[in-house]
């Protein structure tokens, strides 16, 4: 490169890179990426989680014991915590796939009908928790 | 995808990974919403809420085996997404990579225990 290139002052140009997460809290996600990111940490938990699912499920299935055991552990109030996050988790990855299923077959993908996919994805797993924490807590 | 692609019309770029386990996500996903279904119709026409209805349930062989198949389908799919995941996250490819073979690893453990519980009903 010749010297009366290298002269040329360097102007600061405005850099576009991606969203760092200290950034996150300035953008409004709209309600389709809500459930998108919700996919993936609802994923991750229900991941998390796997050994806690598969003991659980160990316990129920191995003997008559082990059943009445599983209850006892079933029974603790932080142990139905943690199963309403598993079943909020199963509900919203469980709704929010089906719209993907759907989408991958090309219906609702105009931005009002995803919007309002989004919006009863969130709806319908948000209620299904509720009944189902209602019922685990003894409410009815 | 066509088998002529020899000479000048070799495809040089693509393992189509991408595309194996975008569609294997997407089959594992249906099989799973099945066994959710079986499993509510079974529990919603259900009269035996017992260890003994429970473990019944489990105890014919076309269960475990529609089980099996739904558990190894769901780490699969677990897989590609935790892969995503790690992808997309962690920068560092040293880390990256552990990470990756240690959820591999665990995953492959899950499905030998899920074998165990559901052959000792």
């Amino acid at each position: 490169m010749s010297e009366v290139v290298r002269e040329v002052p360097k102007k600061d140009r405005p850099q576009f890179r991606n969203i760092h997460i200290t950034q996150l809290p300035n953008y409004r996600l709209p309600l389709a990426g809500i459930v998108s990111i919700l996919h993936r940490i609802s994923g991750f938990l229900m991941f998390a989680l796997l050994p806690f699912a598969l003991y659980l499920f160990e316990l129920s299935v191995r003997s008559e014991i082990s059943y009445a055991y599983f209850h006892g552990i079933a029974s603790h109030w932080f142990a139905k915590l943690i199963l309403l996050a598993l079943v909020w988790a199963y509900m919203q990855h469980f709704c929010a796939g089906v719209r993907h299923l759907l989408m991958d077959v090309h219906f609702g993908l105009d931005k009002d009908s995803a919007r309002k996919s989004a919006v009863s994805v969130l709806a319908v797993s948000l209620l299904l928790t509720a009944l189902v924490g209602l019922k685990l807590f003894g409410v009815f | 995808m066509s088998n002529n692609n020899i000479g000048p019309k070799r495809l040089v770029v693509g393992a189509h990974y991408g595309l194996r386990d975008w569609l294997a996500q997407r089959i594992t996903a249906i099989v799973m919403v099945l066994y959710t279904a079986t499993l509510l119709v079974s529990f919603l026409t259900g009269s035996n809420f017992s260890y003994e209805g429970w473990a019944g349930l489990f105890a014919q062989q076309w269960f475990k085996l529609f089980s099996v198949v739904t558990f190894f389908g769901l780490f699969y799919h677990a897989w590609v997404g935790m892969r995503d995941i790690w992808m997309d996250y962690v920068k560092s490819v040293g880390v990256r990579l552990t990470l990756q073979i240690a959820t591999l690893l665990w995953l492959i453990a899950c499905a030998a225990w899920t074998v165990q519980i559901l052959w000792s009903v």
